[in-house]
């Protein structure tokens, strides 16, 4: 079971470290987690992606919710927000596959945002499977290397 | 006013008595400061025993103990001390002195990230860049420590913040932090269910952990239990809470606890954990009180509850709060037929133990009868401390006391507690009679505070169990590895008489179970430091 967990955390120096040591410690996944200030500057905002079982899943809120920099937990399912990862990946490309690479970063929305006679570099912000399908296709071609950011995540708006 | 006087006056604002601690350069300014005071100071011998001591300080005052040690060294020496703390929820704060501020991060002489070590066994820590942050932060860290779930606090401050001058000082009168709102009062919803769940109940058993003492709600629960007539149970950090004799009080549960008190466990319909972690020691498989069971866990750490059992009615809480709204309400039930049963089981256990202390062993001292006599001798109010292998098992169940308190290392198991901490009891409570008992792995852990014991007066009762083993181990390797024992002969240890002596400590030994009463006698007769060298048996298995 996945799950997405929204923490507001006091923008202090140590505090990922904390946050990060937390969940090797009591031997949590984290798939992934990201980082940033919030719009009050005191505070920073980490979502983190984890799995495991129901069990876990709780635990890691509470243990959160423990930490004494920790200013709010919230955990949601993917289906109740809005997610978005973004990715740059850099590929190899030759005559034969360059337009294949094009049609497909346009029926995904991906753009190309630089180009030598061998490499281009394209970027992608999707959901985090939408990146992934992508991904999948650049896979058969040949992938130089890729930067993520991970999940970043967002309570749909309120009707 | 220089940052080390505002830590001082901080300090004194806290009402801390005794500041137990080990100087070194990067913590001189604050010792220098503390001279201009009233507080008291120890010099440990070994910074681990200063936050021992200082866990002893608190448990027996109920108060926040401080301990206070040099950077690098003296820092990384009083880990297992925290985290021997924070594995038993005890209030503390614990400062380091650090190098200047500027060298930190360049892995100057005596630097250790002591905040980054102690992540995970602290409740909280601070690292003090800015000497204007003082009165806050102290004020925070004494908050911090001693409410919710209680623990360690860690404050680190470089030694030009110690030297620095600070421009205003103003000690807060509260403290107001977005992130730390431990929940008091119990939800009443929650306990609502809980009275409904007593009153269906056919076979209902309270199990007594250690945050009942920890909240100082001994005399709720003690109240509770006689109102409902509920039959209790305590685990290791939970004894002391009932008297022994109790008629409602079945012992300690656990893989060390007695039979009869896991029997009883086994066979309830309605399980109440007050205040327990439903740990492995003390509930080796936790399904066993959840399946086809009601499981109340009431708990000040909502991280606790639900994390070993997933528990039938969670409520989150103070415990005193708690009891005393509790101790409101009607009695819910009748167990009458419950306690029959449970007696019946009760009075097959006391006739083993009569039968026990009616033998007389010629060759060793039988521990249980040991520690049955020695508790029978001491004063109702006595503090007894228990280090960690045999000697603590063989306590736990011959531990007797009707007022008394009784700490161990529950959670971290850390050898080597009982002295340093006998001696914190005894600075936080002097009218109170403090006897450590330890075997001799232990005590060769801690026998250098025999020191300090005499140069601050602090007149403990030693009891060493000495059978030149380190028989806890011994005995698991005799059990699990079929007697080849390795690295446990103990062989080579001082002569304690002499140890004595040089330590300026009255001694005794006793070989056998004769002469036992006698020798107690003397032990506890005067107000002074004694060791009572006590040879047990090296097969003798707990």
């Amino acid at each position: 079971m996945k799950r997405i967990y929204s923490v507001l955390v006091e923008n202090r120096s140590g505090v990922l470290c904390k946050v990060a040591g937390l969940f090797w410690r009591r031997c949590f996944n984290i798939d992934s987690l990201a980082v940033g200030e919030t719009e009050d500057h005191s505070v920073s905002s980490m979502t983190i992606v984890s799995s495991g079982d129901e069990r876990t899943l709780e635990q890691i809120e509470k243990q959160l919710n423990k930490k004494l920099d920790v200013i709010k937990v919230r955990t949601f399912e993917e289906s109740e927000c809005i997610s978005r990862e973004l990715t740059l990946v850099k590929v190899k490309y030759n005559r034969n596959n360059r337009k294949d690479i094009m049609e497909n970063c346009q029926i995904m929305g991906a753009k190309i945002v630089d180009l030598s006679k061998t490499q281009m570099m394209i970027e992608i912000c999707d959901t985090p499977e939408r990146v992934e399908i992508f991904l999948k296709t650049l896979r058969t071609i040949s992938i130089v290397e890729i930067a993520r950011t991970g999940t970043l995540a967002l309570m749909k708006c309120k009707e | 006013m220089t940052g080390a006087d505002a830590i001082v006056r901080c300090l004194e604002k806290e009402g801390v008595e005794y500041v137990f601690g080990y100087p070194g350069v990067a913590i001189a300014p604050f010792y220098d400061s503390i001279l201009d005071t009233d507080i008291k100071t120890v010099l440990v011998r070994e910074e681990q025993n200063a936050a021992h001591a200082a866990s002893g300080y608190a448990r027996t005052s109920g108060k926040v103990g401080v301990a206070a040690v040099t950077s690098g060294p003296g820092a990384t020496n009083l880990i297992t001390g925290i985290a021997t703390a924070f594995a038993d929820s005890i209030p503390m704060v614990c400062i380091t002195g650090q190098v200047n501020s500027h060298l930190m991060g360049s892995d100057v002489f005596q630097e250790a990230d002591i905040s980054g070590a102690c992540e995970s066994f602290v409740k909280y820590s601070y690292i003090i860049r800015n000497v204007q942050e003082i009165p806050e932060v102290l004020k925070e860290a004494f908050y911090i420590a001693s409410t919710g779930r209680q623990g360690p606090v860690l404050i680190d401050i470089p030694i030009d913040v110690q030297k620095e001058e600070i421009s205003r000082f103003r000690y807060p009168e509260e403290v107001k932090l977005r992130t730390y709102k431990p929940t008091v009062q119990g939800n009443k919803v929650q306990m609502d269910k809980l009275l409904k769940e007593l009153k269906k109940a056919k076979r209902p058993i309270l199990c007594i952990g250690g945050g009942v003492h920890l909240s100082h709600a001994e005399q709720e629960v003690r109240e509770f239990v006689n109102r409902n007539q509920l039959p209790t149970v305590a685990t290791m950090m939970g004894i002391g809470v009932m008297p022994t004799d109790d008629p409602y009080y079945f012992g300690m549960v656990g893989n060390n606890g007695r039979k009869y008190g896991n029997r009883v466990m086994n066979e309830a319909d309605l399980i109440l954990m007050v205040g327990a972690r439903v740990a492995d020691r003390s509930i080796s498989q936790p399904s066993l009180i959840t399946e086809g069971k009601v499981l109340v866990h009431i708990d000040v750490d909502p991280a606790e509850i639900g994390k070993n059992a997933g528990p039938t009615i969670p409520l989150v809480g103070d415990i005193r709060s708690i009891f005393t709204v509790l101790n409101k309400e009607a009695p819910a039930g009748d167990y009458t037929e419950w306690m029959e049963h449970l007696n019946e089981v009760r009075s097959e256990y006391l006739e083993s133990i009569h039968h026990r202390l009616e033998q007389e062993n010629p060759d060793y001292v039988s521990s249980f009868k040991f520690v049955r006599t020695l508790c029978r001798s001491l004063p109702d109010t006595a503090v007894y401390v228990a280090d960690v292998g045999q000697n603590q098992l063989w306590s736990c169940a011959g531990y007797f006391m009707k007022k008394g308190k009784f700490f161990t290392s529950g959670g971290m198991g850390t050898m080597g507690y009982a002295i340093p901490a006998a001696v914190g009891a005894k600075l936080a409570d002097p009218a109170r009679e403090v006897v450590a008992v330890l075997g001799d792995g232990a005590f060769q852990m801690s026998m250098m505070e025999l020191g300090t014991m005499r140069q601050y007066h602090v007149p403990v009762k030693i009891c060493v169990f000495k059978n030149n083993v380190l028989g806890l181990v011994r005995q698991y390797q005799h059990l699990t590895y079929h007697d080849r024992f390795s690295v446990t002969d103990l062989s080579g240890s001082p002569e304690l008489d002499k140890l004595a002596e040089a330590y300026g400590m009255k001694y005794r030994k006793l070989r056998s179970d004769q002469g036992m009463q006698e020798a107690i006698d003397a032990f506890l007769e005067k107000e002074e430091s004694f060791l009572l060298e006590v040879d047990t048996d090296p097969d003798e298995v707990v």
